[in-house]
C-alpha cells in the first residue's frame, strides 16, 4: 500500500466517482448554510422542480447580515429582514435545522459548527463561505463553496471538485510570550503571500501546533484561505477528542468509543508525499500586524513597513496602492500609530478563549477615551459563557461596547461599519479595501494586540504594557 | 446555473491593470442583501466607480465611455477572498463573458465556470502584451475560441492557448452544468451512501 496523507485518505473515502478528464464527485457529510449565499440556491432548486436531497445533513444559521444589538426585536433594515425571513422559510419548508437569532445555539456558522459537535474528524464539510476552512482544525476536509455549489449539495449531497495539491506546513518549537495562534498564521501568510497557497490543501503539523488548544488551531485553519489555499487541516489528537466529548451533535456513549477508534486512524502516513513543504520555527514569530490591504502584507509589530526598493518589481504597484489607501508611508513604524476603532470578534477570534485573553489583559485598566471598541462574541454560547465567567463585568468596567453574536464588522454588511478613513485594529481575517466599511482602514492583529491598542489608543506591542 | 452556451467571442476589452483584485472590490458585502441572482452588475466595482460620497469617479475605466466590451482584462490573483458567487454574477450581469488574467483564485474560477463566465488564464508576458496593446489602441479586439482553447489579439495575430478542464469545457460548449450531471448519477450516490460504515456519518 502506498503511503497517504490525511487529506488523501479523507478525499478518497468520499469519492463517489471520477469524471473522465474532469472533476471528482465528492460526497458531503455536513452542509452549513446561512442567509446570504443560500437564497439563490433554494430558488434554483425550485426552478428545477427539485427538493433537498438530505435535509438532516444540513444546518443553518443567520449570521452575516444580522444586527448585533436588540436581537429580540424585528430586524429594522428591510433587505436584511427579508434575507433572514427567506432563510427561515426555506429551512421550515425543507425540514432543515435552523439556529436563528435568539436560538440558544445561534452564532457565526464556523463558531457553532465546532461548538455543537457538528464538525467531526474525517468528515467532508462545505458552506457557502470561504472561512469554512476553520473546521479543518478537527481533521476534516472543510472548504468554502459558491452558491451554484450550494445548490448542487442541496440537490444531491455531492459536489464536483478538482483534486487540489497538498502542502505541509510544519511549525516546531515554543512560542514567545505574547504570541498567539493569530500571529502564527499572519506570519505564515506574510512569508508565503496572499496567493502562495492557491491550488493547495494545507496540513499543519509540528510540536507548536500540537501544543495549541482546539480554538487556537481553528484560528490557524480559518485563515488558510487568506494565502489562497483551498483549506487547511490538522490531524485530530487527544485535544480534539476531549473537545468533542459530550457536545450536542457529536457521537455519544458507545458510538463515541467507536468514533474514537476511527478518529485515531486519521493521520498522515510517515512516508507520505506532499507536493510542497514549508518549515517554520516558533521562536522566530513575534506579535504581528498588517499594514496593507491583503492579509499577506503583515510585519512584526516592532518592525517597519518595508521600503519600496525591497518590494519585488511585480508587486511594487499594488504595494504603493495599498499604502496610499491606508494613508501610510514606506519605512514607517507601526507602533504608536493612532487608531480609532477596535473590533474583537469574527470566526477567526470571536471564541471564548479570545474573550478571556482580551479581558484578562484589560482587567483593571481603562479604555482609551477616543477609541470605539466593539466586542462581538462568535455565538450565543460564547456570550453566555463570558457572562458566567464575569468577563462582561470586567469589560463593561473598562468601558467597552458589548454586542450580540454575528459576523458584524468582519464584513460590515450590517450597521457595524468603520467610517471612511478611520483606522481599526481588528481580530478578523481580512483587511481588503472597504471590507469593514467603505474607505475603512484595517490592521489585522491578535486579541492581545487589540487589547493593548484599546487601552493606549495607538498600535502597541502587547508586551509593552505587561 | 449556466445561462448560455459559449463557443467563440470576439470583442473589445476593458482593462483593469491591478493585481490581487479581491471579491470585496468586485462587489462590496453591503450589496449582497438581495435574494435573487440578478442586478448585481449595477454595483460591480462599486467603490471604485463611485467615491464614498457617491460621486462618479470619472477616472475609473468602467466610467470611461471610450472603453466598452465583453472581455475584462485584469492583473494577477484575480477574485481572491470570499467565496461569494455574487462576484461572478456581478461581472456576468454587467455584460462580461470572459475574464483574462495571468492567475485566478480557486473559488472564483470555480464559481465563474459554474455560471458560464469563462476565466482565461494566460502567461504573465501575454497579459502584459494585451495591456500594452490596449494602452496603445483601446479599440483592439481579442478573439477567444473555446473549442480550440485559444486566445488571439486580432490586430497583431499574436495568440496563446489556454488550459481548461475538458469536462468544464463541454459544460460551457453545451450549456449544461454540474447539477445536470449529478442528477444523472443519483443511483450511484445512493449506492455510495449505503456503503458508508459509520452511523454518525450516515
Ligand atoms: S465572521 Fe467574517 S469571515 Fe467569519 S463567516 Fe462571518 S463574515 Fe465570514
Amino acid at each position: 500500500m502506498t503511503a497517504k496523507t490525511l487529506f488523501d485518505k479523507i478525499w478518497e473515502a468520499h469519492l463517489v466517482t471520477e469524471v473522465k478528464e474532469g472533476p471528482c464527485v465528492l460526497y458531503i457529510d455536513r452542509h452549513l448554510i446561512h442567509e446570504v449565499t443560500s437564497p439563490q440556491a433554494f430558488a434554483g432548486l425550485e426552478k428545477r422542480g427539485l427538493g433537498v436531497f438530505r435535509p438532516r445533513k444540513i444546518f443553518a444559521t443567520a449570521d452575516h447580515n444580522v444586527p448585533t444589538k436588540d436581537q429580540h426585536l424585528p430586524i429594522r433594515e428591510e433587505l436584511s429582514r427579508n434575507q433572514v425571513a427567506k432563510l427561515t422559510e426555506n429551512c421550515q419548508y425543507h425540514g432543515i435545522s435552523l439556529f436563528g437569532l435568539n436560538h440558544p445555539y445561534h452564532g457565526i456558522v464556523h463558531v457553532i459548527g465546532p461548538e455543537l459537535g457538528i464538525t467531526q474528524p474525517g468528515m467532508t464539510i462545505v458552506c457557502g463561505d470561504s472561512h469554512t476552512s476553520t473546521h479543518g482544525a478537527f481533521g476534516c476536509l472543510a472548504f468554502g463553496i459558491g452558491t451554484s455549489e450550494v445548490e448542487m449539495v442541496l440537490a444531491t449531497q455531492c459536489i464536483m471538485q478538482q483534486r487540489p495539491k497538498t502542502m505541509r506546513i510544519t511549525i516546531d518549537g515554543k512560542l514567545n510570550k505574547g504570541v498567539t495562534s493569530k500571529d502564527i498564521i499572519l506570519y505564515i501568510i506574510s512569508q508565503l503571500s496572499a496567493s502562495g497557497g492557491t491550488g493547495y490543501f494545507v496540513e499543519y503539523t509540528g510540536s507548536t501546533i500540537r501544543d495549541l488548544s482546539m480554538e487556537a488551531r481553528m484560528t490557524i485553519c480559518n485563515m488558510s484561505i487568506e494565502m489562497g489555499a483551498r483549506g487547511g487541516l490538522i490531524a485530530p489528537d487527544e485535544i480534539t477528542y476531549d473537545y468533542l466529548k459530550d457536545r450536542e451533535f457529536a457521537p455519544g456513549g458507545k458510538d463515541f468509543e467507536k468514533a474514537l477508534e476511527f478518529w485515531k486512524s486519521l493521520k498522515t502516513d510517515s512516508e507520505a508525499n506532499f507536493d510542497r513543504r514549508h518549515f517554520f520555527n516558533a521562536e522566530e514569530i513575534e506579535p504581528m500586524i498588517t499594514y496593507g490591504t491583503n492579509p499577506g502584507m503583515g510585519i512584526r509589530v516592532n518592525g517597519r513597513i518595508p521600503l519600496l526598493k525591497h518590494i519585488p518589481e511585480e508587486n511594487k504597484e499594488s504595494f504603493s496602492n495599498a499604502l496610499k489607501y491606508m494613508g501610510l508611508k514606506p519605512g514607517m513604524k507601526m507602533k504608536g500609530k493612532k487608531i480609532d476603532y477596535v473590533f474583537v470578534g469574527s470566526c477567526t477570534n470571536g471564541r471564548i478563549e479570545d474573550l478571556r485573553l482580551f479581558a484578562d489583559y484589560v482587567k483593571g485598566r481603562k479604555k482609551a477615551g477616543d477609541v470605539t471598541v466593539w466586542i462581538v462574541p462568535g455565538s450565543k454560547r460564547v456570550e453566555n459563557q463570558a457572562r458566567k465567567e464575569g468577563l462582561y463585568e470586567i469589560l463593561e468596567q473598562a468601558g467597552f461596547d458589548l454586542r450580540q453574536p454575528g459576523c458584524s464588522a468582519c464584513l460590515a454588511m450590517n450597521e457595524d461599519k468603520v467610517p471612511a478613513g478611520k483606522y481599526a485594529v481588528s481580530t478578523s481575517n481580512r483587511n481588503f479595501e472597504g471590507r469593514q466599511g467603505p474607505g475603512a482602514r484595517t490592521f489585522l492583529a491578535s486579541p492581545l494586540m487589540a487589547a493593548a491598542a484599546s487601552i493606549t489608543g495607538v498600535i502597541t506591542a502587547p508586551g509593552d504594557l505587561l | 446555473m449556466v445561462k448560455e452556451k459559449f463557443t467563440t467571442l470576439v470583442s473589445t476589452c476593458i482593462p483593469l491593470r491591478i493585481d490581487n483584485i479581491d471579491t470585496d472590490q468586485i462587489i462590496p458585502a453591503r450589496f449582497l442583501k438581495a435574494t435573487s441572482r440578478e442586478g448585481y452588475g449595477n454595483n460591480l466595482f462599486r467603490d471604485w466607480r463611485f467615491s464614498s460620497e457617491n460621486v462618479l469617479n470619472r477616472d475609473f475605466v468602467l466610467n470611461n465611455p471610450d472603453f466598452k466590451g465583453r472581455i475584462l482584462v485584469v492583473g494577477k490573483n484575480f477574485g481572491c477572498g470570499s467565496s461569494r458567487e455574487h462576484a461572478a454574477w456581478a461581472i456576468f450581469d454587467y455584460g462580461f463573458r470572459v475574464v483574462v488574467s495571468s492567475f485566478f483564485a480557486d473559488i472564483f474560477k470555480n464559481n465563474a465556470l459554474n455560471i458560464g463566465l469563462l476565466p482565461v488564464q494566460v502567461s504573465p508576458s501575454f497579459l502584459t502584451k494585451i495591456f500594452n496593446q490596449i494602452a496603445e489602441d483601446h479599440k483592439i479586439q481579442l478573439k477567444i475560441e473555446l473549442n480550440a482553447q485559444e486566445i488571439m489579439i486580432l490586430k497583431t495575430g499574436e495568440r496563446e492557448s489556454f488550459e481548461i478542464n475538458q469536462y468544464k469545457k463541454n459544460c460551457l460548449l453545451n450549456g449544461f452544468d454540474d447539477i445536470d450531471y449529478l442528477l444523472n448519477i443519483k443511483e450511484k450516490i445512493i449506492e455510495f451512501e449505503n456503503r458508508k460504515q459509520y452511523i454518525w456519518l450516515k
